[in-house]
């Protein structure tokens, strides 16, 4: 006998995910997840853009790792709240697990929480958390042809950060090249050229994540 | 590279559907995943024939069919099919201002039960 379900397979998650997305907008908190492979300057990025928004932006951080709390060490000693999950093999984040984050902190007393996903350039991009926006970063080192290995992440994502610039030399990257592919994938995100380490084009960036928190803030006050 | 936890999902709604029709075996299962996904058919496969054992779909078929992408134009209003690597510009008009209709579905649709 035949029955049809016509369910999402990933329904469980999406449901959560939609709960945690009203929970956000009750309180007027801007949540980005960030996606980047292992070392492409996840961690560093969020610290240089706590640097330019701390003024300004009540910040917390979720840390995504599949073991260890160094990375949420790391924004605690910049003086910033951060709840580290440790997904224990899994590799994303589920929207479950930012719920239980969520949970320890004050949302009142937020305007910004950045999610540090598991370093992947895969799996993420399917699975939605409840976030106001995905942002990808790829590193300079990882080379221009990565859009075409991994079209997907580049298309969920709403701005793209390009990392590392100060290596560009090093690596011969081809900024044009890239800047055409990710374009055939993606018509409309904004491109960011940053080096986090050292702060070149950070405020461009910082700029247009300020942006999208105040359209936010002025959407949940309508 | 999350197919086991995909898998999983699978199962689990299959079981429960096929528990609240009164049967006691799957034969097969019927699911829809979107090209644009990042769920490769053959890990699934295996991790379907992985998770299955000692449970009432232990010999459940799992069949997969991958949907196309297509996305729309805003500006032309131009609807086309496209792979992984080409919805983002309309072949018509060159807007890039494009609406994704289909390729990112990962559903059940349907279980074959006893
Ligand atoms: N030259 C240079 N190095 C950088 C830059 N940003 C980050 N790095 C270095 O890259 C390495 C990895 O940076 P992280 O910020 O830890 O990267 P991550 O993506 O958070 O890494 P995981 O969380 O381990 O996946 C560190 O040694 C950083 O100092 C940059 O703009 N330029
Ligand atoms: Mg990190
Ligand atoms: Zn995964
Ligand atoms: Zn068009």
């Amino acid at each position: 006998m035949k029955v049809d379900i016509e369910q999402r397979i990933l329904a469980a998650n999406d449901e959560l995910a939609s709960a945690n997305r009203s929970r956000f907008a009750d309180h007027g908190v801007f949540v980005l997840d960030l996606m980047a492979s292992p070392g492409a300057g996840k961690t560093s990025t969020i610290l240089a853009t706590i640097d330019a928004l701390r003024d300004r932006y009540a910040i917390a951080v979720i840390e995504g790792d599949i073991a260890s709390k160094v990375d949420a060490e790391k924004v605690r000693a910049h003086g910033i709240p951060a709840v580290q999950i440790n997904t224990g093999g899994a590799c994303h984040l589920e929207s479950a697990m930012i719920r239980r984050a969520v949970d320890t902190l004050d949302l009142d007393a937020l305007d910004l929480i950045i999610i540090e996903n598991v370093g992947n350039l895969v799996c993420p991009s399917d699975f939605d958390l409840g976030e106001s926006a995905k942002v990808m970063i790829l590193s300079v080192p990882e080379g221009h042809d990565k859009p075409q290995k991994y079209p997907n992440i580049f298309q969920v994502s709403e701005a793209v950060i390009l990392n590392k610039c100060d290596t560009m030399p090093v690596f011969d990257f081809d900024e044009a090249e890239f800047t055409s592919v990710v374009r055939s994938l993606n018509g409309v995100a904004p491109i960011f050229p940053i080096s986090a380490t050292k702060g070149d084009g950070v405020a461009e960036w910082a700029e247009w994540l300020a942006g999208r928190i105040e359209a936010a803030k002025a959407e949940a006050a309508s | 590279m999350h197919e086991m936890g995909i898998a999983e999902g699978i199962l689990s709604s299959a079981i429960t559907a096929a528990e609240d029709a009164g049967a006691t075996k799957i034969n097969e299962v019927d699911i829809t995943v979107g090209v644009l996904t990042e769920v490769m058919e053959d890990a699934l496969h295996f991790a379907w024939e992985a998770i299955r054992t000692g449970t009432m779909a232990e010999a459940a078929v799992l069949n997969v069919t991958m949907l196309d992408a297509r996305s729309q134009c805003a500006d032309c209003g131009h609807e086309w099919g496209h792979d992984r690597y080409s919805g983002a510009q309309c072949p018509s008009c060159s807007g890039y201002l494009v609406r994704l209709l289909t390729g990112r579905e990962l559903k059940i649709d349907s279980i074959d039960i006893d």
